[in-house]
């Protein structure tokens, strides 16, 4: 890597302004996505020296700094406590402790990973991002409009709320990008379904979560009707990981078990 | 530039470039124990200790551990020879290049974890591969460590 300048500044606006300042400009994060993807840059920004690695609980939800790694977030009993843990799940089956231990939450969003295993559990926990200069926004809108360029994001926020969750990764190895991932969960206002590495990026099922937010019941049948739905509204499609016919069964039966799994003593 | 660092509880001061990543600093300065595998932040081979948590050296730039501890094989010694001979024991070892790396993961989590199951640790290594012996006798001998009270 080739880096003219590496800048630790003590304050977010110091930070900003060289980022914004003339020249290829890049913020680390954890850099190791970086490390595979950067060849060069003018000035390579640090955000180590600005606090911005602790997770913090507050009445209403649990914010979870951008710097924060991924083995942090995995471990932590505040993360754990959300919609039953799906994202310390979803950390947990990303690379090796090493890797966790240097890749953050902020690079996993910024980076817009299309293989990303914390997209579906973000999604389905409705996160919000907060960005130092265009404030908050909702993930998943962040996901369509990724316009936020040159801003800095700080945290994500997410609301604790009553909620029952599920998650899962298919992968070929342990190491390896999924073939599919998968997160849904369900609250008083019903469903939220996400699936991800198909291998488009993941968003949020939105027909399928607005006819199984209007069943009233929740039986084999409508699971069957929610698999038709879910399986004309998102793309899927071969890659070197998997064939279209293999990622198609793969969310069929996932999420048959996970709507199961979440309507489980569940009113 | 000059980057100070503390490896193995000694304060030292490296000269690298902006852009140098932490294992080729290591290995320039004679920390042949750290090693290149992949050099993708895929293989675990060059794992050190930072801060006492294991990371991948190929992806850490140097600049951004000024200050930090690092520690290699060679700053635990004493728990690296006893899981050496255990290793030994099992018939674990072959070619021995993962070793270091999978001793320094080994000890962070004998720090870190409480009684692992199996599974756990088997869990916690998936990040250190070995190409030469398909992990069984390693298990064996990684939970042998992790009683190991002497
Ligand atoms: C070998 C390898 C395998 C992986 N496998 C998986 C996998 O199976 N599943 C998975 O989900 N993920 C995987 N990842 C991705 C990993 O989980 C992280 O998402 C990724 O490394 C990015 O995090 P980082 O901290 O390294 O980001 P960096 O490399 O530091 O940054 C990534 C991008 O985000 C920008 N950025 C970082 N922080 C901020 C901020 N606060 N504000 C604004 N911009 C910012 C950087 O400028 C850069 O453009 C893998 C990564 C590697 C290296």
């Amino acid at each position: 890597m080739v880096i003219t300048e590496f800048l630790k500044p003590k304050s977010l606006e110091e930070a900003y302004s060289i980022y914004n300042s003339e020249g290829k400009n890049q913020i680390v994060g954890g850099g190791a996505w970086l490390k595979l993807t950067l060849k060069q840059a003018d000035k390579l920004i640090s955000l180590d020296d600005l606090g911005l690695n602790s997770i913090i609980q507050t009445d209403k939800s649990v914010e979870i700094g951008a710097m924060s790694t991924l083995r942090s977030i995995e471990i932590s009993e505040e993360v754990k406590s959300l919609y039953e843990g799906i994202l310390s799940q979803a950390c947990h089956k990303i690379m090796g402790i090493n890797v966790r231990n240097l890749a953050t939450i902020g690079g996993s969003i910024m980076g817009r990973l299309s293989f990303s295993d914390l997209y579906p559990a973000l999604l389905v926990m409705k996160a919000k991002l907060v960005f130092y200069k265009s404030g908050e926004i909702s993930f998943s809108e962040f996901l369509n409009n990724p316009k936020r360029d040159k801003d800095i994001l700080l945290k994500v926020v997410i609301d604790k709320e009553e909620a029952k969750g599920f998650y899962k990764k298919v992968a070929l190895t342990a190491l390896d990008f999924a073939v599919m991932n998968m997160a849904i969960s369900k609250t008083k206002e019903g469903f939220q379904i996400s699936i991800g590495a198909t291998p488009s990026m993941a968003a949020l099922a939105i027909d399928t979560i607005k006819y199984l937010n209007g069943c009233e019941a929740i039986t084999e049948v409508e699971i069957k009707k929610a698999n038709e739905i879910l399986l004309n509204e998102i793309h899927i499609s071969d890659n070197i990981r998997g064939s279209k016919e293999y990622r198609t069964e793969l969310v069929k039966t996932y999420l048959a078990r996970g709507i199961r799994q979440v309507t489980k003593n569940v009113g | 530039m000059l980057v100070k660092l503390i490896v193995n509880n000694e304060p030292k001061v490296f000269e690298c470039e902006t852009g140098e990543f932490l294992l080729d600093t290591l290995r320039k300065y004679n920390y042949l124990s750290v090693r290149r595998g992949c050099d993708n932040t895929s293989c675990g081979v060059c794992t050190v200790l930072f801060d006492g948590k294991p990371i991948p050296s190929c992806s850490l730039l140097t600049v951004r551990a000024e200050g930090h501890n690092i520690t290699t094989v060679e700053g635990i010694q004493e728990e690296a020879d006893k899981l050496g001979r255990i290793f030994g024991d099992e018939g674990a070892d072959q070619c021995g290049f993962c070793n270091p790396s999978m001793a320094l993961t080994v000890y962070a989590m004998k720090k870190e974890l409480c009684h692992p199951t199996e599974e756990e640790v088997r869990e916690y290594l998936v990040g250190n591969l070995c190409r030469c012996t398909g992990y069984i006798a390693q298990e064996r001998a990684i939970m042998r460590y992790l009683e190991d009270k002497s």
